[in-house]
């Protein structure tokens, strides 16, 4: 390998005043990474599943989320198409191709236009689900892949995410055991925690919403 | 950046006759502390998960080598690569060189101050390369041609009438008439300057808040989302970090990650934390297609195994120069390089040199906020004091300071004759001054009495009040 790999790692060690680490050790820090611990979870994460997903709205309502509540996917096509006419903004949107939102029966809103995929940005308003949410923090979890681009959570002014109440967990480390469980050893390219819309205090420390991201954060709360 | 910091005393007279910035200043008060604490006061487990972040950092610091070859294979496993770099020049040249590869025109930039560190954007512009800040405070800052004031809020010392007239400056394809007195539509313009730059980048450049060796993921924390439009629209995303960034598992950044916002900003959480692994995955539809992390020492591992190896588990969050009255007085850029407040009093002379910096470990009163409100608990008021400690011994402090120094040492080690004097000292200064009750002059104390006020003494010693309190 290069000349500064072998010069950095040479530098730590004698920083460290030893050698590479002896067999056992090394081994005893794969087998911390091989079976990851949480640390220290706060109280306020460990409430049952009615109070996470409590917390979570509650959390996420601090940092200007906004919800629509709703009993089954059934009611889905309905909320979406009255937050979008509440907010003034065309029934249009870009949608990720992801099978759970397949599943609402979006034709029983005709007057909603989707397109479903990628965005370029020129979409006003994407449609997307989500993981995994956090209730400690009203934190969405979301991942990337062929069933959901990271273009729709960024591109757009508005966000729409269409979140079914089982997907709400207490802590961070829930969610991402979730994640752990859900693949073969391997990651997302892109896993975005996202907590509220987009928003700067550059300018004079004064909190202004919408900076590079969406201005609007919205989530449809199925809770069937 | 060229470091001004030796000319440290001059800066300071600067700034704080400069209207502008001590207008800026005076709000950081009213920001920062009183959101922090608002934000701390809601988790009765903070102070706990001050102590096991700290346990982390010093963790992954004894065991740096394992960390780092085994982050490398996770990376490269998951399809990215890692550059060594020892030096600045190194990940400015490897910088570089993806650069070329990507045959790159435009490159933005998510807020990175390692970035800074190494004067990424000069060089790039030397070389032919536009580099395009996307947080709205580097972007103002880039077009003011400055570097940043604040390792978090880089345009804390402006006003909202200096971003004003840097726009007005700079966007000149906008109608030069168009109303921009309120601050959202500074924001508005930034934005829409900004969009189509994102869209046409060719490489995107980010910083990192966290390496995991776990998984080979880099994590940075953002609230604009400026970082993630830098990284999943253009071909190539390069993140620069020093190597002490690493944390072993995803649990271990999240407990961090408790401590971050809460100590920056004063939010419970960053609006977008995001944890990127290699480039785009077979059947994405969006993401870079290459994934590539710039590892930089840069006198990191110099520090390491030295009395200043603490300073390496700062996670720069800026609650110490939130909280310092010295950096509240003299804003970020009297300290002459990249890193302000406390904990670039420690770092910049471990980093540029003492015999360039020396003033920084000096400019402190080391009345400890910045060590009660650092959430890793590094002891920076004593790393202050051990480089005035290196300065004394290496006869870098000047020969007033030094033969002061010495007289006093002399004294002090002979208990009857200090008493005396002292409590003489303390007589006669408090008789000759009870008319005004202080001095505007001293002799030998100009130093002092130049900026402000000596008090004059009241009664008694402390010495000689402690005896006799405790009955001695």
């Amino acid at each position: 390998m290069s000349d500064a790999r072998s010069q950095i790692l040479g530098s730590i060690r004698r920083a460290l005043r030893r050698d590479a680490l002896p067999a056992d050790k090394a081994a005893a820090l794969e087998a911390r990474l091989g079976d990851p611990q949480p640390n220290l979870i706060p109280a306020r994460a460990r409430g049952g599943a009615e109070a996470v997903v409590e917390l979570f709205v509650q959390m996420a309502g601090n940092v200007q989320t906004t919800f629509s509540r709703v009993k089954s996917p059934r009611d889905v096509p309905g909320a979406v198409a009255e937050y979008l006419a509440g907010q003034n903004l065309p029934a249009a949107f870009a949608m990720a191709p992801d099978p759970e939102l397949d599943a609402v029966p979006w034709a029983e809103r005709p007057t909603l236009s989707i397109r479903r995929g990628r965005t370029e940005g020129t979409d006003q308003v994407s449609v997307t689900g989500a993981f995994a949410a956090v209730a400690e923090t009203g934190t969405l979890m979301l991942t990337s892949g062929p069933s959901h681009p990271s273009t729709l959570n960024f591109l757009p002014e508005t966000h729409i995410v269409v979140l079914p109440a089982g997907k709400v967990v207490g802590a961070y480390e829930d969610a991402w055991a979730r994640l752990r469980a859900a693949r073969d050893g391997t990651l997302p390219r892109t896993v975005n925690f996202v907590t509220g819309p987009s928003r700067t205090g550059d300018i004079e420390q004064r909190i202004l919403m919408g900076a590079h991201g969406p201005r609007r954060l919205h989530v449809v709360l199925i809770e069937g | 950046m060229e470091a001004t910091s030796h000319a440290f005393k001059d800066n300071v007279r600067r700034a704080i006759v400069d209207p502008g910035l001590q207008k800026a200043l005076g709000m950081m008060k009213t920001g920062f502390q009183a959101r922090r604490l608002a934000a701390i006061e809601k988790l009765p487990e903070f102070e706990q998960l001050r102590d096991v972040g700290r346990d982390i950092k010093n963790h992954v610091l004894e065991n740096l080598d394992f960390y780092l070859e085994r982050f490398e294979r996770k990376v490269t496993e998951a399809g990215g690569h890692v550059h060594w770099c020892r030096t600045a020049e190194e990940a400015r040249e490897t910088i570089l060189g993806l650069c070329r590869k990507a045959c790159a025109k435009t490159v933005t930039k998510g807020k990175s101050m390692i970035a800074e560190e190494i004067a990424l954007n000069d060089f790039l512009e030397e070389k032919g390369i536009e580099p395009v800040e996307t947080d709205l405070g580097e972007y103002i800052i880039q077009l003011r041609r400055e570097p940043p004031s604040h390792i978090i809020a880089p345009a804390v010392h402006l006003n909202k009438e200096d971003v004003i007239a840097a726009f007005h400056k700079s966007h000149t394809h906008l109608d030069p008439g168009r109303p921009m007195d309120d601050p959202h539509m500074l924001l508005d313009e930034a934005r829409a300057v900004l969009r189509p730059k994102f869209l046409a980048a060719d490489v995107g450049i980010t910083g990192a808040n966290f390496m995991i060796a776990e998984t080979g993921s880099t994590i940075i924390v953002t609230n604009e989302g400026n970082g993630d439009l830098t990284q999943i629209l253009p071909k190539m995303h390069i993140v620069l970090a020093s190597l002490e960034k690493l944390v072993p598992t995803f649990e271990d950044a999240a407990t961090i990650l408790r401590l971050l916002a809460r100590s920056a900003t004063g939010q419970e959480f960053s609006v977008y934390t995001t944890v990127s692994t290699g480039p785009r995955r077979p059947g994405d539809l969006d993401g870079p297609e290459e994934f590539h992390v710039v590892l930089l020492d840069n006198g990191r591992t110099d520090i390491l195994g030295t009395e200043f190896q603490d300073m390496l588990r700062c996670i720069r969050c800026a609650a110490c120069l939130n909280h310092c009255p010295v950096y509240a007085t003299v804003g970020g850029h009297a300290y002459g390089w990249v890193y302000p407040g406390p904990m670039g009093a420690v770092l910049t002379p471990t980093l540029i040199g003492i015999e360039a910096a020396g003033h920084l470990p000096n400019a402190s009163t080391f009345c400890g906020r910045c060590e009660s409100v650092c959430p890793m608990r590094i002891p920076l008021p004593k790393m202050m004091r051990h480089w005035r400690e290196h300065e004394f011994e290496r006869h870098l402090a000047p020969m007033a300071v030094r033969s002061g120094l010495a007289l006093w040492a002399w004294l002090a080690k002979r208990p009857g004759l200090y008493r005396a004097v002292t409590g003489l000292a303390a007589r006669v200064l408090g008789l000759l001054g009870r008319a005004h009750g202080r001095y505007g002059w001293l002799p030998l104390a100009s130093g002092w009495t130049g900026g402000r006020d000596f008090p004059a003494p009241e009664g008694r010693t402390f010495m000689s009040q402690w005896r006799r309190r405790s009955g001695g």
